[in-house]
């Protein structure tokens, strides 16, 4: 019963002895801290750099050309805004040289609200990296996902952005990760001795990996339908996905029936299933947690009215964060500054009780 | 297009090149090779003024160096070879490494023949992975990151490959090469990288002297413990020897090397600042072509035929790119992906 985090740190190094990847490395992403959400803790080739966001995703796109895999950490994707052009050059290598080049590279980035993270450990990423071609752009919501996407991005010829929900990095998954240990509190014990580095001095210590890890991998721009349902679909990713999740649960005894579909990849994004999704129920809410002005949720919105407008019952809406600088620290703030699941739940209803 | 070399070169008295540094043979092969960049810069100016692109960029005035600089880059595709992060400068490197001058004509024209960027980028934004050669940004600086990830795989690599990144003097100002200064001399992790500044003192229409209090940019690689020097880049002999010296250093001690090259600026930053010659910079070329001549390596004549040679060869290699297609609108969505391609797909 690994937790998200594990489940990244097993899929690391299940890249690094498989799959060629060479350097895992950011701030304080080698030891004796392995990252500060401990999803590198324990990788061979995992190595700290300098505090220097800029450099890291330069030494990145630097390694992919030359043809070294690596997995780059940006700490907080709050601190990411500064490499807004290195991005955009690593979304062009290929592009500008006119299918010369090849970039095979991953950025990995805490994203999101909900661990009371104050004004700049609470950032969303996915508006502004959606705004970016060329990268492909990922954001698990369980571990299972978290496992089989962080495995496709490995094995992509191209960019990668793998946002990490840090709300959800402790949750625990309902799903067997292949090879992980019974998904019994014991087993979870066991993973745990196994693989979590002890408190105190680290120095001697060494991981022992499950054995039975594969190459268990979630394509890339393939959703998941989570709840089934006939009147409206929801379509959401990241933290905010469990609770449109609990949403339906909830308004289902209310005889909501609400379709929730964990996009898992935003781009390329999975418009078949969400269309098909649509064209069932004729009315749609997407929510994110990002700010919502240009949000990426409004490009799904402007895409389902120009494609699937006469199939639609109801306005679709769009529940994203609130439109101000950051996410304040005070519970209050918080939680009116981004989806929870009174807002999530009211905005089911809405949506759905919406004369055509 | 082939080297173009005078047949009567061969009938030089043996005296000749006595009084300088480096061989006849590589002095001869240096500046038919700065002629030939020379010409290729001037008739892309040409080309732009005749409104056959869009814009120029590039680095007449920087063959003194550019030029060494290419005959010692150890060229090829993967690790075992140098990787080179350049700037918009580098037409002599990229044209001494072998590259077709018809080929950065094709980019000014941005021709769908263009093979560096299928008409996609400025001229003389250089990419060509046959040869290592990243591609060109005009993002000013940014290649002092990219270097720094080919430097650790270099690092790791081993052999005698080396990263090696150019840029200018107005850039240095930006974080990025202060990061690559940094990431390059980390202890016990140094990076085997050519760290170059060809230093024109211009940011644009900006005077170097007015933004910059530093007495030179090697001050900054002497604060992180890299070795380091200052070259006058108008200089041939004194570019190539330096250049050797660094890059044999970076191939064997695998540590970096930080170059300071003080170049001139001869046509001004860009089309953007009207690129018309300015007479009051040295021109490296005129003062090669008089060592040569007192030397008698070479007479005016000869070096007068060579360029002619070249003008006339660039001539018609012009007339021929003006003939070939744009590329079509169709392929915009082209190589957004590496094997896949579309809209949204």
């Amino acid at each position: 019963m690994a937790t998200l985090v594990q489940a990244i740190r097993m899929a690391l190094h299940y890249g690094e002895t498989h799959l060629g990847v060479k350097d895992i490395f950011g701030e304080d992403v080698g030891p004796p801290l392995g990252g500060v959400f401990t999803a590198t803790q324990g990788l061979k080739t995992s190595w700290n750099s300098p505090l220097d966001e800029r450099g890291i995703i330069g030494a990145a796109i630097g390694l992919g050309l030359s043809g070294s895999r690596c997995v780059a950490e940006i700490q907080f994707c709050d601190y990411i805004y500064n490499t807004i052009d290195m991005l955009k050059l690593g979304g062009m290598q290929c592009w500008s040289s006119n299918g010369d080049w090849s970039l095979p590279m991953t950025v990995m980035t805490p994203v999101g609200s909900g661990i009371r993270g104050s004004i700049y450990h609470s950032h969303s990423f996915d508006a502004t990296m959606t705004h970016i071609p060329g990268w492909k752009i990922v954001m698990p919501s369980n571990p299972l996902d978290a496992y089989g996407l962080m495995i496709a991005c490995l094995k992509d010829p191209n960019p990668t952005m793998y946002l990490k929900p840090k709300a959800l990095m402790r949750v625990r998954g309902q799903e067997q990760i292949p090879g992980e240990p019974p998904l019994t509190p014991e087993g979870e014990k066991q993973l745990k001795e196994m693989i979590d580095a002890p408190l105190g001095d680290r120095s001697q210590w060494k991981p022992k990996w499950p054995e039975g890890l594969v190459d268990y991998t979630v394509e890339l721009g393939v959703g998941k339908t989570v709840r089934e349902g006939d009147q409206i679909t929801v379509v959401s990713y990241g933290r905010t996905l469990p609770i449109c999740a609990q949403a339906a649960d909830l308004l289902r005894e209310e005889g909501i029936s609400a379709e929730v579909i964990d996009l898992r990849t935003l781009w390329p994004y999975d418009w078949n299933l969400i269309s098909e999704s649509i064209r069932k129920t004729g009315r749609v809410l997407f929510v994110n947690e990002d700010t919502e002005v240009t949000n990426f949720g409004e490009h799904l919105i402007r895409r389902t009215v120009e494609e699937l407008f006469y199939h639609l019952e109801a306005r679709p809406r769009l529940l994203a964060g609130a439109f101000v600088p950051g996410v304040g620290l005070a519970d209050p703030l918080e939680m009116a500054s981004t989806p929870q699941l009174a807002s999530i739940t009211e905005a089911i209803r809405e949506v759905s009780a919406e004369r055509a | 297009m082939k080297e173009i070399v005078n047949e009567g070169l061969r009938l030089r008295p043996k005296s000749a090149g006595a009084k300088l540094r480096l061989e006849p043979e590589l002095l001869i092969k240096i500046h038919n090779n700065m002629v030939k960049a020379r010409v290729l810069e001037e008739r892309l100016i040409r080309m732009y003024k005749q409104s056959d692109g869009y814009f120029w960029i590039g680095g007449p005035g920087e063959e003194a160096f550019n030029i060494p600089l290419g005959l010692l880059v150890k060229k090829g595709q993967g690790l075992d070879y140098d990787f080179l992060h350049l700037h918009y400068r580098s037409a002599g490197i990229m044209s001494t490494l072998g590259m077709e001058p018809i080929d950065a004509l094709r980019q000014m024209k941005n021709t769908a023949t263009d093979p560096f960027s299928g008409g996609r980028n400025f001229s003389n934004h250089f990419s060509k992975r046959a040869w290592n050669v990243a591609p060109v940004a005009s993002t000013i600086e940014t290649q002092y990151l990219i270097a720094i990830g080919s430097g650790i795989a270099h690092k790791r690599h081993g052999g005698s490959g080396i990263t090696i990144v150019n840029g200018g003097d107005a850039g240095t100002a930006e974080g990025d090469f202060a990061s690559c200064l940094i990431w390059s001399s980390r202890p016990g992790n140094e990076l085997p990288m050519l760290i170059i500044v060809t230093n024109n003192q211009w940011g644009i229409s900006t005077a170097a002297s007015t933004q910059h209090g530093e007495k030179s940019i090697t001050d900054r690689a002497k604060a992180f413990g890299i070795k380091n020097a200052i070259v006058n880049g108008n200089d041939v002999e004194e570019s190539y020897l330096a250049l050797q010296e660094a890059m044999n250093y970076i191939r064997k001690e695998r540590k970096p090397f930080f170059i300071e090259s003080r170049v001139s600026r001869l046509y001004g930053h860009s089309s953007a600042t009207g690129c018309n010659l300015i007479t009051e910079e040295e021109d490296s070329l005129v003062t090669f072509e008089a060592k040569l001549e007192a030397a008698q390596i070479l007479t005016r004549k000869e070096m007068d035929q060579i360029r002619e040679n070249y003008n006339a060869e660039m001539l018609e290699v012009s007339q021929k790119v003006k003939q070939e297609p744009l590329p079509d609108g169709s392929t915009i969505y082209d190589h957004v992906y590496t094997g896949q391609k579309g809209k949204y797909w």
